[in-house]
Formats: C-alpha cells, sequence, structure tokens
C-alpha cells in the first residue's frame, strides 16, 4: 500500500497502462512537458516519449477525431480535455461518431477510446472551468460513463477503462486531485472492483446515500456526522453512470426503505432523476420516502463566489436525509 | 450607404492573388477527348487501363441511375446521386494501393467501387437496412460520414498511426479523405489541415468541389479557390479537372506517393459539378439555373473518355456496346439485390452497442422481445 492522492493514483495507473499495452497512447492540450494542468500525467512523456504521450493542437473536435483515426488504426488512445466546459467542441466527434461507431458497423469497428474529464466546481474557478456535464454522456448509447471517487478508485478505474473496448468517459473530480489515501500499486488489479460496479463504502439499515466524484468525500463526511445522530446510512459511490449498477442500488434500497442521490450536476433531467424512476419502479413497496435528490439548481453555473450555494455541501445531505426522515 | 455597400461588394471580389493568378486546372483530358500532356503529371496508361477507366465510369452511373430509380420507387428512402462526379472519384479510387485507407462521406460510391465494395452494401444504408455495415478492414474503405467533414479527422488520425506504425517510407501507406465543398467551412476539416500539417501526416485531402452545397453556390463557402486554402496551412494544394479522370488519376497517385514517402500532406481540388439534386429529396430548380447544367454537361466525365478511345482507335463499337450491356446486368444485380434485401429483425437494434455485455440493453432487450411476442400469442387465440 501506498498513499496517493487523486492525481498521482491516475498517473500511476497510466504509466501502467502504457507500460502494459505499447498501442496506448496519451494526447490532449499540454500533457507533455508540463504534464498536464493537473500534472496527471506529469513525466509520461519524458518516460515513454512524444509519439505516445501527444501534445496535441489547442482543438478538442480535433483531439477526438483523430483518436478515433487513431483507434481505427488499432491504438488505444487516451484523451484529456482539460475542463468539463472544453469538452462540448468534441461534442459531435464523441456522440455521432465515438459512441455509434461499432453499432454503425455491426460490431466490424470497436473504439476503445478513454476520454479523461476533470470536472465539477469548487475551485474558484472562473466559468466553463466547474461544470458537470456527465448526464449528456449518459443519455448517449454506445458510451461508458465513470467517474472516480477517490485515489484507490482513480489507479483501478484508468486501467480498466484503458482496456476496456468500449469508449469510456471518464470523470475525474478536480477538486479532490489532492486528497490522499491508501493505494495498492504492486499488484494487479484482479481484486478491484469491475469498472461498472458501485463500491459501498459505508454500511447502514436507516437510508442509502448514492453519490460519485466530487460528493463521495462529502458522502462519507454526511453518514459520520448522521451516525452521531444515531442514523444508520449506507454510503455508495456509484463508480459507473452507464451503466447503472442497479442490482446493487436496489439492494441497498430494499433494505433500507430510503434513499438521497447527491451530485452536483443540476437534479432537473440527472443520473438522480434516473435513480427515482427506477427506484420507483422496483423497489416501490420497499420505500418508506419519496427518493430525494441533492445537486445543483437550474441555473448555468454560478460565479465562483458565490458557488458554496449551488454545489451540495455535508449540511444540504444532512437536511435532505433529515426531509427523507420526516416523510 | 451606398458608398459602403459598394465597398463590401468590391472586398468580396478582390483578387488576393493579383489579376494573373488565374487559378490553373491540371487537364490531361479535354472535354473534347483530346489527351494534352502535363510536366508534373505524366501519366501512361494502356489500352485496356483506359477501357478498365471507361467501364468503371460507365458502371457507376449505371448504379447510381438504378438507386435513383430504386428510391423513386419506394425501395430506398434517400439517395445521394454521385451523378457527374465519376471521373474524380473512379481516378482517384484507382490511384489507391491496396493497404491505403480511404475516408469517404456519403456519395463516394464511385471509389465504393474501386474498393471493392458491393454496390448493395450502400444500399442497405439508403434502404434504412442498416447504418452502412460493410466492413471497412475489408476493402480498406471506411464507412460513410454523413456529418460534414468529420470523418477528415479521422484520416488524419489513422495516417497518424501509419507513422506510428513506422509504415511511411518505401513501401509506406497513406489515407485519403473525402470531403465536398461545403464541407471545407467545417471546423473539423480545418481541423484535419492543422493536425496533418503539424504531424507531416501520411493524409490527402480530396475534395470533390461539386459547386453546389445543397442550394448553396461555392461563393457562400468561400472568396477564394478551395486549393489556395492549402497554403495557408502549410502544405501543396492543387486544382485539377474533376471530370477529367486521366487528371484525377494522375494527380492523386502523385500525392498518395507523396504521403507514403513522408513527405505530409496534399489537398486536391477536383474542379467537377453535381450534375444531379443534392439528394432525391432536393429540387436544384428552385435555386440554380438550368443553363449552368447545360454548359457542365458539355464538360461531361464518361462522353471525353468515348471519344478519346474512339478518337485514338483503341475501342470500336462492340466495346462500348459490351460495356452498356454489363452495366444493365449490374443494375440489375443491384435491383434484385435491393428487393430481396430482408428487413432485419427488430431485436437487432440492440446488437453491437457495447464490445461487453450491458444490463440496460439486455434488460430493454428482454422488454421489446416480450413485448413482440404479446402480439404473437393474442394471434394464436
Amino acid at each position: 500500500m501506498t498513499t496517493l492522492t487523486l492525481s498521482r493514483a491516475l498517473n500511476e495507473g497510466l504509466r501502467k497502462a502504457l507500460e502494459n499495452d505499447s498501442k496506448v497512447l496519451i494526447m490532449g492540450e499540454d500533457v507533455g512537458k508540463l504534464g498536464g494542468v493537473f500534472r496527471v500525467t506529469d513525466g509520461l512523456q519524458k518516460d515513454f516519449g512524444e509519439d505516445r504521450v501527444i501534445d496535441t493542437p489547442l482543438a478538442e473536435s480535433g483531439i477526438i477525431g483523430t483518436a478515433i483515426g487513431l483507434a481505427l488504426r488499432g491504438y488505444r488512445p487516451v484523451c484529456e480535455i482539460q475542463f468539463d466546459g472544453f469538452v462540448f467542441p468534441a461534442f459531435d466527434q464523441i456522440v455521432s461518431q465515438l459512441a455509434k461507431m461499432a453499432y454503425r458497423s455491426l460490431g466490424n469497428l470497436r473504439l476503445p477510446i478513454t476520454v479523461r474529464i476533470p470536472f465539477g466546481g469548487g475551485i474558484g474557478a472562473v466559468e466553463h472551468h466547474s461544470e458537470s456535464p456527465e448526464v449528456l454522456f449518459v443519455h448517449t448509447a454506445g458510451l461508458r460513463v465513470v467517474a472516480c471517487g477517490d485515489p484507490a478508485d482513480a489507479y483501478a478505474m484508468i486501467q480498466q477503462s484503458i482496456s476496456c473496448d468500449d469508449p469510456v468517459i471518464f470523470f475525474e473530480p478536480k477538486r479532490r486531485y489532492w486528497d490522499k489515501s491508501e493505494v495498492d500499486t504492486s499488484g494487479g488489479l484482479a481484486d478491484a472492483p469491475a469498472l461498472d460496479e458501485a463500491r459501498t463504502l459505508a454500511t447502514g439499515d436507516d437510508l442509502t446515500l448514492l453519490c460519485y466524484g466530487p460528493m463521495v468525500r462529502t458522502c462519507v463526511e454526511a453518514a459520520t456526522a448522521a451516525r452521531e445522530e444515531g442514523r444508520s446510512i449506507e454510503v455508495i459511490n456509484l463508480r459507473s453512470l452507464s451503466p447503472l449498477d442497479l442490482p446493487a442500488i436496489f439492494a441497498s434500497v430494499r433494505k433500507t426503505g430510503r434513499c438521497v442521490v447527491v451530485h452536483e450536476a443540476p437534479v432537473t433531467g440527472g443520473i438522480g432523476a434516473e435513480i427515482a424512476a427506477r427506484v420507483t419502479q422496483e423497489c416501490f413497496y420497499s420505500l418508506e420516502a419519496p427518493v430525494l435528490r441533492v445537486g445543483g439548481y437550474s441555473t448555468p453555473y454560478p460565479p465562483s463566489r458565490i458557488e458554496e450555494h449551488y454545489l451540495p455541501d455535508l449540511d444540504r445531505v444532512l437536511d435532505a436525509v433529515d426531509r427523507s426522515f420526516a416523510f | 450607404m451606398a458608398v459602403k455597400a459598394a465597398g463590401r461588394a468590391a472586398s468580396r471580389t478582390r483578387n488576393h492573388d493579383g489579376p494573373e493568378a488565374k487559378p490553373e486546372l491540371i487537364q490531361l483530358l479535354t472535354p473534347e477527348g483530346e489527351r494534352i500532356e502535363h510536366p508534373d503529371y505524366p501519366l501512361e496508361l494502356s489500352a485496356d487501363e483506359i477501357k478498365a477507366l471507361y467501364r468503371d465510369l460507365v458502371l457507376v452511373r449505371r448504379i447510381d441511375f438504378e438507386a435513383i430509380a430504386l428510391q423513386r420507387q419506394g425501395e430506398l428512402g434517400i439517395w445521394a446521386s454521385l451523378l457527374g462526379q465519376e471521373a474524380a472519384q473512379v481516378g482517384s479510387g484507382r490511384a489507391l494501393g491496396p493497404r491505403d485507407m480511404a475516408f469517404p462521406t456519403y456519395r463516394e460510391h464511385g471509389v465504393a467501387w474501386c474498393r471493392g465494395l458491393d454496390p448493395a452494401k450502400l444500399l442497405e444504408l439508403f434502404r434504412g437496412v442498416s447504418h452502412g455495415g460493410w466492413d471497412p478492414k475489408a476493402h480498406n474503405f471506411h464507412l460513410y460520414t454523413i456529418v460534414i467533414g468529420a470523418q477528415t479527422l479521422h484520416a488524419t488520425g489513422y495516417a497518424m498511426g501509419i507513422q506510428r506504425d513506422g509504415a511511411v517510407g518505401e513501401d509506406g501507406e497513406a489515407a485519403i479523405a473525402y470531403f465536398g465543398d461545403g464541407a471545407t467551412s467545417q471546423g473539423d476539416v480545418n481541423e484535419a489541415f492543422i493536425w496533418a500539417s503539424v504531424n507531416n501526416a501520411p493524409v490527402v485531402f480530396f475534395c470533390q468541389n461539386n459547386q453546389w452545397a445543397i442550394s448553396e453556390p461555392l461563393d457562400r463557402q468561400t472568396r477564394i479557390p478551395l486549393y489556395r486554402r492549402a497554403a495557408g496551412f502549410g502544405f501543396p494544394g492543387l486544382r485539377v479537372d474533376g471530370n477529367d479522370v486521366f487528371a484525377c488519376l494522375a494527380v492523386t497517385r502523385k500525392a498518395m506517393h507523396a504521403a507514403r514517402e513522408g513527405q505530409g500532406p496534399t489537398l486536391i481540388e477536383a474542379y467537377t459539378y453535381r450534375m444531379g439534386a443534392h439528394t432525391t429529396t432536393d429540387d436544384p430548380t428552385r435555386y440554380r439555373l438550368s443553363a449552368e447544367l447545360e454548359s457542365w454537361k458539355l464538360k461531361d466525365p464518361i462522353e471525353r473518355v468515348k471519344q478519346y478511345l474512339i478518337r485514338s482507335g483503341m475501342a470500336q463499337e462492340d466495346f462500348f456496346a459490351e460495356i452498356a450491356a454489363e452495366a444493365d446486368e449490374v443494375g440489375n444485380r443491384v435491383r434484385t439485390s435491393c428487393l430481396e434485401m430482408p428487413d432485419p429483425d427488430p431485436l437487432s437494434m440492440f446488437d453491437n452497442i457495447y464490445a461487453d455485455a450491458n444490463a440496460l440493453v439486455a434488460d430493454e432487450r428482454a422488454q421489446l422481445a416480450s413485448y413482440l411476442s404479446s402480439f404473437e400469442q393474442e394471434g394464436a387465440r
């Protein structure tokens, strides 16, 4: 076990992938000498060369479009989109090309491309640097969408995403890049949960708290605080948003009878809405309260001096927990 | 106000290269069927090779004709005709080596033919039986791309892969990206030019300038000849008579050869004309003059080869009759395979979305299967 930041865990995972498969490439803006604006690719160009760790021109559609061509030639590109709000110039290439190529070709073509996107707010950034666009990709068939929540997730999931034959949109909680925890980097990934498996971080009997990405830490802290008030909260880190690990969600909610979903993205049309609909359908007779959502408002991401009022935090999660118990 | 308007008109017609810079049009066979030489593009073709090109041109026009008829009869949802662009497609298509990779738009039926793809496969897409569905690796011919210009980036990325495979140099490989005049306004095409340029990627950009992007004429896309844009990106650009199959063959051969050898990209502007509608749903009489069409008819890509074959004594009437008969045969074959094409199983819509098993897909497939079988049970009652 080694103590790593989430950023470093990604770096170690990428390094392993580059070592294990000569077809793996990293491409993006500033990923080379600079090591990425969050240093996730630090040192990789030095060790693997400019042909495998590619500083691209500054155009996101070009990054994904050329990655598709490289994948058609047998490569496994890992693309970095520098910030969440910069993915939209690449949206056509992701939604119309990347997601659909296997389907259109009747399975003759596969595009094993990983698109890394630092996402979420809470870092006092200017606009377009704090968004949570994950649901747009969840709505797109053909893509897998995952979000890592802690360094252990980051280390394993980035490697699993790269070895996956489907395109994976890989969300990284940018405000948690410097969070540290223990990661086992010694062996392989045999003991790691599968890429589309949720992880239960705390077991409990009274309420299920579902979260991913930056909200994982918030929810673990909320569960700890609630425990002091005598409430037994189960925290599940969803990890995979497409596909969702529905059996894990249903099993927990059938046990607890209460469910709160937490994400930074606006609640309207979000992952929480999807989960609420499915839980209501499948766990109707187990529910003691409606599924509640805690998330961003239906506004554009606000200026950073007021972002704390937009982002779910410990108190807003606990407030939702209280409301669930009040039914 | 009047002054301002005049100034705008003047600036829009300004010739940036001075009055002497009339675009050069590379031509090896005139519309009258006269063979001319070009110092940079020597081309030696045997009589058999020329006859083979003629055959390609006639057959792809026949396939196109049959597809239009099938659409009119309700057998295809839509068809994008290549009428008038046969020489650009056959000339460039026959310049490719077996290991080169072509990235088409949705109108490259002539290139598909040259790559050995069964025309019936193209019809699947336009009939609505599949979204393409051929194996691009089997013919080194990628799927049709409908979103304008997107495939130019795929071709460029593929070319970057060729570089990483060490397949540039003697006996090298290259990619070719097809697109139209309208596509040159797309961000993706400009990004592809940049990527290809800074990486010196082995890719040829083959732009069929057919003068029209649905209803928009060329002056809505550009105020300089398209091939001159390449200079701004740092690689050669040239304009070829897109209705001259010899010239298209010669310039594409040279550009592909340069790319394979590591000399980087070339932009070829094949100057041609979309003789038909944009697609079978379009009505060009709403936006263009028939006189324009008539003037291009005189530059027909097939007629000039025929004239050349006759004049040079390489072919007689029996050859042309033989090709015409073969064309009918191919047309009939295309028709039959279209009519015999079964609709896909509804449940196949759930196939090939993901490489691995996906619980959501499996669940929804089961839902539809069960819903469909509920009708069968009702029918049995």
